[in-house]
């Protein structure tokens, strides 16, 4: 009898190896890598030695005083925080619009998933032309419709950069967004709104009471997704703005970019990295209790 | 007798075998490139090297530059890196290779038969690829670069879009330009453009003047630390950029502008000036043949010391010193920076060769950029460095400027305060 809870136990072990195996490998020894690396103080060209180039916390105390870097994570707060609002909104207004019987539903699921399959760095570059100061279309639009006082630099003027990159992250991403909405919603059971319907519920009672409830694994799914793929923006700041005016579009990926290639620091790299890891792992645990305790309630 | 046979046999077979490993019959060597522009044309090279001699020249391209910067560097930690190669970087990277063993010390090699293959290249690139007695990174001297052409920055000028404000000459100084610039303005024209979104542009442009303004021994005192940069002289470096905001000397977008959008812009006589680089003649006839233009040195703030521009080698490449085919690549080097191979790159791609002797049928704006290699200079010949972070303090805090953030004086105590940081870090 133990001899067989022995054997099924190693064949469990046996079964979970390759997983183990592969997670460990691209994952656990990378982070383990960097974190090394986090400690020390080395350019990514010499022969890495460790002894040599170990100087304890000093890159991590360096980081927690680098404003250029909290003002980047802020910046990337920010785009995070528009793309939660109204990406999300836009998002599921759309998916609520699809999951009606209308006609030609499958034409605007396509439309909507456009835009997430098109390559950052077209859409940075076709939408840096749209915003450009002296040529671009929404100038020309601007001023064709009376509207020429509004007419900026939009990229290179510091009150908008931000907020325009932010919008286009959003018209990117809305689409992934839609697409599980629409996937949750449809698994909203029929009835239900049927029965709510003869209970003389209203549209908008039906959608507080019958799917708001039901949608809260969704919606917490989508909002853990839309913040770290957000905080991790980076291609279409490099094709849009690479950061600029200034530090006004500096976000967290390319701050460490700049510091592994830009000024050869692999070391504070390495540390903005794990501190920048350490902090979605953060958001995210939260954003989990966040979501038992949603759940519960 | 027939052992003796088998024995002579195998000792003539054996020898055979000995002189077929050591001598081949057909080597290759493996060169990793960057520059998709030139490809073309160095294909066409390897393809003649290869009828020459009898070695095949593998070309490897990986662009663009930031993707070769990553590859060169994983290569060097995992010593694959291929037998001939570019750094690029500040000259504290190519420091870091030549120590770290990746690069080949060709000083031998360029001064043999009296200098024959060193005398017939341009002082001013092989300068870049030069590490002094003493120099401040700790490298053996000598030269560990072969340069395969060169490049120097300057302004160009439309003169399509001067004729039509009524100007005849381009400006000398900076009054002028200032004034021409007024002249387009209000006739709805763009002033300069370039592509100071890449901020190591407006390093150079602020460096050009720090030259004409104080001098290359203030410059490199203030990089050793001797020097202040809120001192009054660096101010008005800073100043300029202000009082081109205020004049409306700037093309629109210019602080987050790349380098194509402005070449782009300047090509559609969209601005009447750009600061760009000698490789623009290549990408302006691209663009626009029709373009008319030429290359200016940026007009003088001051007479006191000479105006300086960026220049020097354009792309250097370098022996990988762990190569089991040292001599096969220097080789190459050598026949790639001889006459006819230099004259025809520079045909190809319009731009400057690395040999003196090859500087033939250019055209008029690439014999401009020829012409002002006397004022070039380059960060990379200066001997000492200036810390990234210094660096990248001062070029976003120039773009802080333009956009009207800051004033020329916040900014330069802003960078004092910086430098003082990172010196502080290095005692």
């Amino acid at each position: 009898m133990n001899n067989m809870r022995a054997k099924a136990v190693l064949q469990n072990y046996l079964f979970i190896l390759p997983a183990v195996l592969i997670f460990s490998i691209f994952y656990i020894y990378p982070f383990y890598k960097v974190f090394t690396l986090s400690l020390c103080q080395w350019d990514g060209i010499a022969q890495f030695d460790f002894a040599k180039t170990f100087i304890g916390f000093r890159n991590f105390i360096e980081l927690f005083q680098d404003k250029i870097w909290w003002g980047a994570m802020m910046q990337a707060g920010y785009i995070t925080l528009i793309a939660l609002t109204f990406q999300n909104a836009l998002a599921l207004m759309l998916a609520l619009a699809c999951d009606r019987d209308i006609k030609g539903g499958n034409i605007y699921r396509v439309i909507f998933y456009l835009p997430p399959v098109l390559s950052e760095v077209v859409v940075g570059l076709v939408w840096k032309w749209i915003y450009d100061g002296n040529y671009g279309l929404l100038n020309y639009w601007l001023t064709s419709a009376g509207l020429s006082s509004l007419v900026t630099d939009w990229l290179s003027n510091p009150k908008t950069a931000l907020t325009c990159v932010a919008i286009i992250h959003c018209w990117k991403g809305f689409g992934w967004g839609f697409i599980i909405f629409l996937a949750g919603l449809q698994t909203i059971p029929r009835q239900l709104y049927e029965a709510a319907k003869v209970d003389g519920a209203s549209g908008w009672q039906m959608f507080k009471n019958v799917t708001m409830p039901l949608m809260v694994p969704v919606f917490i799914l989508v909002s853990i997704l839309t913040v770290l793929g957000t905080m991790q923006v980076f291609v279409l700041i490099l094709s849009m703005t690479n950061g600029g005016p200034g530090y006004h579009t500096e976000v967290p990926v390319t701050r460490i970019l700049e510091s592994m290639v830009g000024s050869s620091r692999f070391g504070y790299a390495c540390s903005q990295g794990v501190m920048f890891g350490a902090a979605l792992l953060a958001i995210s645990f939260v954003q989990i209790k966040l979501s038992k305790y949603m759940k519960q309630a | 007798m027939s052992s003796s046979f088998i024995v002579f046999l195998s000792v003539f077979l054996v020898s055979c075998g000995q002189e077929a490993r050591e001598k081949p019959l057909v080597k290759s060597i493996k060169v990793w490139h960057w520059m998709s522009d030139r490809e073309d044309a160095f294909l066409e090279l390897a393809k003649r090297y290869e009828t020459e001699k009898g070695i095949k020249v593998d070309l490897e391209l990986y662009a663009p530059s930031d993707a070769y910067t990553q590859k060169v560097r994983a290569a060097a930690q995992t010593n694959t890196l291929p037998d001939i190669f570019g750094v690029l970087g500040v000259k504290r990277d190519f420091a870091s290779f030549v120590k770290s063993n990746y690069v080949y010390d060709l000083t031998e090699e360029m001064n043999r038969d009296n200098g024959a293959w060193k005398n017939k290249l341009f002082a001013k690139a092989l300068a870049v690829n030069e590490f002094e007695q003493d120099n401040s990174f700790g490298v053996k001297p000598g030269i560990y670069g072969a340069p395969i052409d060169v490049t120097n920055i300057q302004m160009l000028y439309n003169k399509d879009l001067l004729e039509a404000v009524g100007v005849n000459k381009p400006p000398k100084t900076w009054k002028d330009l200032i004034e021409v610039t007024r002249k387009l303005r209000a006739k709805g024209m763009q002033g300069l453009v370039s592509g100071w979104g890449e901020t190591w542009m407006i390093d150079c442009f602020a460096s050009n003047y720090a030259f004409n303004i104080m001098g290359k021994d203030k410059i490199l005192d203030t990089i050793r630390g001797k020097v202040s940069y809120a001192d009054p002289d660096w101010v008005k470096v800073f100043d300029l950029f202000r009082e081109m905001r205020d004049e409306g000397a700037l093309a629109s977008g210019i602080v987050t502008m790349v380098n194509k959008t402005a070449e782009q812009i300047f090509a559609n006589n969209r601005a009447a000036f750009a600061f760009n680089g000698s490789w623009c003649v290549n990408v302006y006839k691209g663009m626009n043949p029709n373009l008319n233009y030429g290359a200016m040195l940026p007009p003088e703030v001051s007479d006191k010391y000479p105006m300086a521009i960026w220049g020097g080698a354009g792309s250097s490449f370098m022996v990988n010193k762990q190569s089991k085919d040292i001599q096969a690549s220097v080789d190459f080097l050598k026949w790639l920076t001889d006459a006819p191979q230099q004259v025809f790159l520079s045909k190809e791609t319009q731009g400057l060769p690395s040999n003196k002797y090859s500087l033939k049928d250019m055209p008029m704006a690439l014999s401009q950029f020829a012409n002002a290699m006397d004022n070039a200079t380059h960060p990379n010949v200066w001997g000492v460095s200036e810390s990234p972070i210094v660096i990248e303090a001062f070029d976003k805090g120039i773009q802080s400027i333009i956009i009207g953030e800051k004033t020329p004086e916040q900014l330069a105590r802003e960078v004092q305060a910086v430098k003082e940081r990172e010196m502080a870090k290095n005692q």
